[in-house]
């Protein structure tokens, strides 16, 4: 059992690192996504029926940096789509367990998108189910499943969540 | 006004003889189309993917799926044999199933609690004979005379299809033998297994994306996944086989064995071959691969007409079914599949390669903002066509893949069927 001022203490190591994941994503270019991460990493990005039924599938399947690494090569070079950008709103991480050097958490979020062409639309909403590794620096993803609570995706989904 | 008047005095005429060779865009945003699209081809002849066979599996158990915009419940009852029929009480045409999927005994309209058997029969009318001889429901009332309309139903290969028409051909002469030859291929013989269920929202009109699933033409031109990583690594030969309507089709590729030895013998004569990209990915297991079928096919894309898609990408396995919702916007249900007998080291090479597909997919999230693109270019032009020339104006199938073949295949049983 932990102090309530350690998991205080937890709550802002991992509020932090959490804020500067998504200006990568929403306000820089996500080529230093994948550095959130540890080098043997999982990553998914499913719904909430999948992940409730337990099927493995997702609509991103990574377990590896460098497959992180690559999703953003793809999308920076090779993929076409029309020039789109995300605004992540992301809550207060629920630390679920605290075990040794590692800590799950749970923290919701919501997405907006906003296109080219078009208004600021609410894009998708869920919750990142997550596995962080305290290293000296800064806490890392071991593993990251983004749940959607809806399974239905407007148009696609290029850049990660 | 007639049924036919809105063609034939506002539009252009769409001659007969031009035929599959252009289409006029007005077929992508006209209502009364589409309200003609309901009437002959989703309650029409034609054969509607409903689920996979393998999610009905003991008596009770039931899917809950749309045939063009009506909702439609799929069940296994307790004779065994599979059931379709429209999700609406035969009451007030309220949703019955109000889940997607589960197991359940009957049906009870949470309405007024009409209850309705695994088959859609109404069986059931809550306070029938009124209360202490008052109310109750008119004395002519035959609950036999009621229920939401049926289903014919078949399964080919796991492959569970609806039609709302008892006339429709059977589906064998429906697909021709290379179409089902072609779906037994990557399904005989083995029981699938649901690894996961998308939708994808796309804002086009339906057959913009029933045309892209045909188009053989485009996948190396938008999709730069492969050659922007030279990821194509063996050399490819492929075609495409349209059926005898013209609505169903199969679009492969293959390994060239002959054309690999020949590389082969190259790599030894020419040490300057240079790569024209510097890029590479850093994890190649994404393209790691097990072989899984006694062919060298690599890719097969196959199409139903009008609604359905079985998809071998590799080791990715899935089947897509379209669903249109009004003139400009469809859903896309994708369920990935693999089999009860995948080792988990199999099973994680199709996840791993499911990066490849969906709506996130290396090789086919541009498919989800193509449509709409076409969508936006020619709302205001209706009466403008595209032009389906290559490859000729054929709609045979063919040994390679730069034809617009399939495509014009769609649009000729379309026509048939449409009669427009």
């Amino acid at each position: 059992m932990i102090s309530l001022s350690e998991r205080q203490q937890l709550v802002t190591l991992i509020s932090m690192v959490q804020a500067r994941y998504v200006r990568e994503i929403d306000d820089g270019d996500c080529t230093a996504w994948p550095d959130f991460f540890v080098d043997d990493c999982f990553y998914k990005i499913t719904t909430a029926d999948n992940f409730a039924q337990n099927l493995e599938a997702g609509l991103m399947w990574m377990d590896s940096k460098n497959m992180l690494r690559d999703r953003i090569l793809s999308l920076l070079e090779a993929n076409v789509y029309e020039r789109h950008s995300y605004r992540h709103l992301i809550g207060q991480p629920y630390i679920t367990d605290v075990e040794g050097d590692e800590l799950d958490s749970e923290t919701s979020f919501m997405v907006a998108r906003i296109t080219r062409e078009g208004p600021t639309d609410l894009f998708a909403t869920g919750r990142y189910i997550d596995r962080y590794r305290l290293t000296e620096d800064e806490p890392k993803l071991v593993k990251r499943i983004v749940v959607l609570d809806s399974g239905y995706i407007d148009t696609l989904l290029g850049f990660p969540l | 006004m007639t049924e036919h008047a809105r063609f034939e005095v506002e539009r252009p005429e769409w001659p007969k003889e031009e035929g599959v060779r252009r289409i006029p865009y007005w077929t992508f945003t006209d209502k009364e189309l589409f309200e003609r699209e309901k009437q002959k081809l989703f309650n029409g002849p034609t054969w509607n993917f409903l689920c996979l066979e393998v999610e009905l599996q003991i008596p009770g158990d039931f899917v809950a799926v749309q045939v063009g915009e009506t909702p439609v419940i799929v069940t296994r009852d307790r004779d065994g044999e599979l059931y379709a029929f429209e999700n609406r009480c035969s009451h007030r045409g309220s949703l019955l199933a109000l889940e997607d999927r589960g197991n359940v005994k009957d049906f009870t309209c949470v309405y007024h609690a009409w209850t309705h058997n695994l088959q859609g029969d109404l069986i059931g009318v809550a306070f029938k004979d009124g209360i202490g001889g008052k109310g109750g429901i008119a004395k002519d009332f035959c609950m036999s005379n009621q229920g939401p309309r049926k289903l014919r139903v078949t399964v080919l290969s796991g492959l569970v299809f609806g039609s709302f028409d008892e006339n429709v051909d059977d589906i064998e002469d429906y697909l021709g033998p290379e179409i089902v030859g072609r779906i037994a291929r990557v399904l005989d013989g083995r029981k699938p297994v649901v690894l996961g269920r998308f939708t994808q929202i796309l804002p086009n009109n339906w057959k913009l994306y029933a045309e892209n699933t045909k188009d053989s033409y485009h996948a190396s031109i938008l999709h730069t996944f492969f050659t922007t990583f030279e990821l194509n690594r063996l050399s490819q030969r492929g075609g495409i086989i349209v059926n005898e309507n013209g609505g169903s089709h199969v679009s492969y590729s293959m390994i060239d064995r002959e054309a690999e030895a020949a590389k082969a013998k190259e790599i030894y004569s020419d040490q300057n071959i240079r790569s024209q990209s510097d890029l590479k990915l850093s994890d190649m297991s994404l393209l790691g691969n097990f072989k899984e079928f006694k062919d060298d096919i690599t890719l097969q894309i196959l199409s139903v007409f009008p609604n359905f898609v079985l998809q071998q990408i590799q080791n990715a396995l899935a089947v897509r079914t379209i669903l249109p919702r009004g003139t400009d916007s469809m859903h896309l249900k994708w369920t990935y599949f693999g089999f009860e007998d995948d080792t988990p080291e199999q099973r994680k090479t199709r996840m791993k390669q499911s990066n490849l597909v969906g709506p996130g997919g290396y090789v086919s999230m541009e498919d989800g903002c193509i449509g709409g693109f076409v969508q936006r270019g020619t709302t205001g032009s209706p009466d403008e066509q595209a032009v389906l020339a290559m490859g000729g104006y054929s709609t045979d199938s063919s040994d390679d893949r730069i034809t617009e073949a399939a495509i014009r295949g769609f649009w000729r049983e379309y026509r048939a069927r449409m009669d427009v």
